[in-house]
């Protein structure tokens, strides 16, 4: 009895499991689907933290830093990031409060209890650019412009988006447009392969090289200034990606010696049940 | 229960002598999980996984024990304390990583356990009390892990609660009242959030207390075994420990290198980076999924898309759940007397060539975004699912006919020929 009730119940939900594909297969044939819009791909940008035994390039992050500071920062908060976790900058402590204390932050007046803004000390975080929500998006056209403490992990394959997407405005092509109409550029939009509509409201915000003086040298093209701000914000989306590869690799080594002792034990405990052969 | 050769506990010591008078622990552990539990020779690699379930077990209750001490569930903060603990808290990154991979690995292992399960059928009798209760175990780990993944209150937190507890409001009638009495609010926020911790918090150790259960049903008829065939002899077993204990702890650590190797160099590849965007309800992702283990029902749910006598959501809805609850019919839907798979030739054609390849189908396709092909490629495999658990099994199991099986474990294992030279030499060589 339950073996027939099973199958009726077995085949009641395949039959309507395989009606809506009946449906669903003559909607694809006689519906034409537009096609999605298509974007690019991040380009594949080798960098030092990359792989199984990455370091930090401290060069890169402090040239990185300065890049956020002077242009990210007019638009983007980093709300997650403390000015004391600059030391893993390489920074020296007296660098370090003196770097804090570049920075506005919000804080009380002393003497009258009313908000105002003081420099920052290394146990503030830095601030961000709006004092809420409402004044971030009256500021931008109504798009907020996110907190980047964790954009290279809130994006796949981030750490090479936000490197790409840097250098990937350019105005669309009269046969793309005519394919797609749609990417054409809205009001207050900018055209950028690398994101997934292609219409993005944040304006090109590194336009030209030499934007930043790089202290230590280093010519600032475009590429460079895009990489090296991925690069710090990689950083900033999860400073202890180093620490945590460097130590993965004696916990492995560790557990691959005691998994080898594992099976040479196993083995020897079960020989004893091995059917003694050659005996006779 | 125990087979009559089973190894008695003497206890040698002072302190153990007075223990077994008081409180007989040790003699509880030793018939439980070590000499004296007569366990069958034959098992393969495919039974370690049981041991593993139940260290995965262990190992989050550890973790999230240690986590929910850095963790505040408010809406307002609980993101916040997530990048508290990844960023400020001692090893905090070590224990969250740890926390949210081995919650995967819990699920691969079970998995496994499961699918052994089906090959083996091992659900059938005697052995029908076990299989329920690990039924039982599968949906609260499911539970547990749902909510788990609502606690750091990202952009999948929040829209994977709401969908999940939207599947609520497909019950006519009563739906929409349940799904706000769920959630405490017309859409997840702190109330759900914090009911949510709380139940996260207990149901691992209900999860716990039906592992006991389970244990204990398992203690009662003993192990199955690869051949199917039931322990008839001394010779046929071997005691737990040392044998099954060695054997298990080379495969933890064959599972702890790979649970490590993700934690360490691959710590987000299961999970999703729309996770690490705050919860925005005013923002709705491009694709919302459920972890990866959910995929095969997430598939399952949406691939009713047809209005059929029933509204197409409570089709999916009825679909999902009862993708798991036939489970329990199982043990009485498979009548062939032969439980192994190695001696059912019909049956491992059906389980090689159509469970395998339609269960790695769905996996792919839950995750897939809600479009062509993959909607109409998971209404195929859907109804493939449905048709071999509730009619071919049924149907195999009558018209099949099994290959001969061994007299005895011992000959499956030493072959007919060979004099069983076991029963006195069970000693390990150390």
């Amino acid at each position: 009895m339950i073996r027939i009730i099973a199958i009726l119940v077995g085949l009641g939900f395949a039959a309507v499991a395989l009606i809506s594909f009946g449906f669903g297969a003559y909607t694809a044939a006689t519906e034409e689907v537009a096609p999605h819009l298509p974007y690019e791909e991040p380009m594949d940008i080798d960098y030092s933290f990359d792989g199984p035994l990455g370091t930090w390039d401290i060069a890169q992050l402090q040239r990185g830093y300065k890049v956020y500071k002077e242009v990210c920062s007019a638009c983007h908060g980093l709300k997650f990031v403390a000015m004391r976790n600059l030391s893993d900058l390489g920074y020296s402590e007296a660098q370090v409060k003196a770097e804090a204390a570049t920075w506005q932050v919000p804080g009380i007046d002393p003497n009258t209890g009313e908000a105002t803004m003081r420099p920052g000390v290394p146990t503030d975080y830095f601030p961000s650019p709006y004092p809420n929500a409402v004044a971030a998006a009256a500021a931008n056209n109504n798009a907020i412009p996110p907190d980047l403490s964790l954009m290279t992990k809130a994006r796949n394959n981030g750490t090479n988006y936000v490197a790409s997407l840097l250098v990937g405005y350019q105005e669309p092509s009269a046969e793309f447009l005519a394919e797609f109409p749609e990417a054409a550029p809205g009001p207050g939009l900018y055209h950028n392969v690398y994101f997934p509509n292609r219409n993005l409201a944040m304006a090109p915000p590194l336009m030209n090289a030499g934007q930043v003086t790089y202290d230590d040298g280093t010519e600032a093209t475009l590429p460079q200034m895009s990489q090296d701000v991925a690069a710090f914000l990689t950083w900033t989306a999860e400073p202890t990606l180093v620490k945590r590869k460097q130590t993965g690799w004696p916990v492995l080594i560790f557990l691959l010696f005691a998994t080898v002792l594992a099976y040479l034990s196993k083995n020897q405990i079960w020989s004893a049940l091995k059917p003694k052969q050659h005996r006779d | 229960m125990s087979f009559p050769w089973a190894r008695q506990y003497e206890p040698k010591t002072g302190l153990t002598k007075f223990l077994d008078e008081k409180l007989p622990l040790p003699r509880f552990v030793y018939n439980a999980v070590g000499a004296g539990y007569p366990v069958p020779r034959n098992l393969n690699y495919m039974w370690n996984f049981g041991v593993l379930a139940g260290f995965f077990l262990v190992f989050q209750i550890v973790t999230g024990v240690v986590l929910a001490m850095h963790y505040a569930a408010n809406a307002e903060v609980a993101f916040a304390t997530t990048e508290h603990i990844m960023r400020d808290v001692n090893w905090g990154w070590l224990m969250r990583y740890a926390h949210a991979n081995g919650a995967s690995f819990f699920f691969i292992v079970v998995y496994i356990h499961i699918f052994r399960g089906f090959f083996y059928s091992s659900y059938k009798a005697p052995r029908e009390m076990i299989w329920l209760l690990g039924v039982v175990i599968f949906l609260l780990m499911m539970a547990t892990a749902f909510m788990g993944y609502v606690l750091p209150w990202g952009q999948m937190s929040f829209w994977g609660a709401k969908v999940i507890t939207g599947l609520f409001g497909a019950i006519p009638l009563v739906g929409e009242p349940i799904q706000i009495w769920l959630l405490g609010g017309y859409a997840p926020d702190n109330a759900a959030l914090n009911r949510f911790f709380s139940l996260h918090f207990l149901l691992p150790f209900v999860i716990l207390g039906v592992v006991i259960l389970h244990i204990w049903a398992l203690h009662i008829p003993g192990s199955s075994n690869p051949t199917g065939v039931e322990v008839k002899q001394e010779s046929d077993t071997v005691p737990f420990h040392p044998y099954y204990t060695a054997k298990d702890g080379f495969g933890l650590g064959i599972a702890l290198l790979a649970l490590f190797i993700m934690v360490f160099f691959l710590p987000n590849a299961l999970g999703h980076a729309d996770n690490y965007i705050e919860a925005n309800p005013l923002s709705t992702p491009a694709h919302i999924v459920p972890e990866w283990y959910f995929y095969p029902f997430y598939a399952i749910l949406r691939a009713f898309t047809m209005d059929f006598i029933l509204p197409a959501k409570l089709w999916g809805v009825l679909a999902m759940f009862s993708a798991i609850l036939m489970w329990f019919f199982l043990p009485w839907l498979d009548r062939s007397p032969v439980r192994s798979g190695h001696y059912r030739p019909l049956f491992r054609k059906f389980f090689w060539f159509g469970l395998i390849p339609t269960m790695a189908a769905l996996f792919y396709l839950g995750g897939a975004p809600a479009e062509e092909p993959y909607v109409m490629l998971s209404q195929i495999f859907t109804a493939y699912y449905f048709l071999h658990f509730l009619v071919i099994i049924p149907i195999v199991s009558q018209i099949e006919r099994p290959e001969p099986l061994p007299y005895s474990i011992t000959e499956a294992v030493l072959g007919s020929d060979k004099k069983a030279v076991l029963g006195e030499n069970t000693e390990p060589a150390v």
